[in-house]
């Protein structure tokens, strides 16, 4: 997929570092390999509207940025709920195969790798419902 | 006394308490306060941090990215349980 991971939190390197050497590297053999990024005080999560003043902590918010640096989704979470990995590898997949076709397909709802895309055009005009059916929502 | 407090997953934080810190404004000040939100389609807003990765600390700049797929992922914290 070749995609570049990025961890941040209000957390200092040092902390990542012990939380990565005591515990992480029991989940994942070696560690994580991404790096783990600080941002003390919340400056980057303000702006980008992740940063909880109150609880001074960062939501679970999770951006996919384009090879020209262009935001292409997010979700954000409150803590007690964690993320779906795998809905974010589908989003990607999604993402790159509407640019490697620079826009000639689009994938519908309950797209995945291998599943019907669509081709945007005139006609395609009221014509979706040959198209894609109710059930392709679902795996 | 102190009392043991319940554990979330949300890092607790203090803060200031008791009467409110009222400043004494010298002169009238504006206080614009503007919440830039990111949005879907719009570039996504550098920044430099350091970091830690793979035994090393280092520095990241996200504009060091341009031409790769990034995921950028934020959380409450370390040691935060999910």
């Amino acid at each position: 997929m070749g995609v570049e991971v990025l961890s941040m939190s209000i957390d200092s390197m040092f902390v990542h570092k012990m939380w990565d050497d005591d515990e992480l590297a029991k989940m994942v053999a070696g560690g994580v390999p991404f790096p783990m990024l600080s941002d003390a005080g919340g400056k980057v999560g303000k702006v980008y509207g992740v940063f909880d003043e109150t609880a001074g902590v960062e939501a679970r918010g999770r951006f996919i940025i384009d090879p020209d640096g262009v935001i292409q989704g997010f979700e954000v979470l409150t803590p007690p709920v964690g993320r779906n990995v795998n809905e974010s590898i589908r989003q990607i997949q999604a993402f790159q195969l509407v640019r490697e076709t620079k826009g000639a397909e689009a994938t519908p709802s309950g797209w995945r790798p291998g599943k019907k895309t669509l081709k945007p055009g005139i006609e395609l005009v009221g014509k979706v419902w040959q198209e894609w059916k109710t059930d392709m929502a679902f795996d | 006394m102190a009392e043991e407090a319940a554990v979330g997953c949300a890092r607790p934080t203090g803060g200031p308490v008791g009467e409110d810190v009222t400043e004494v404004e010298a002169s009238p000040k504006i206080i614009k306060e503007e919440r830039t939100m990111v949005m879907v389609g719009q570039k996504a807003p550098d920044f430099v941090a350091p970091g830690y990765q793979q035994g090393k600390f280092i520095n990241i700049k996200l504009s060091d990215y341009l031409g790769k797929w990034v995921v950028l992922c934020f959380y409450p914290g370390d040691f935060t349980f999910v």
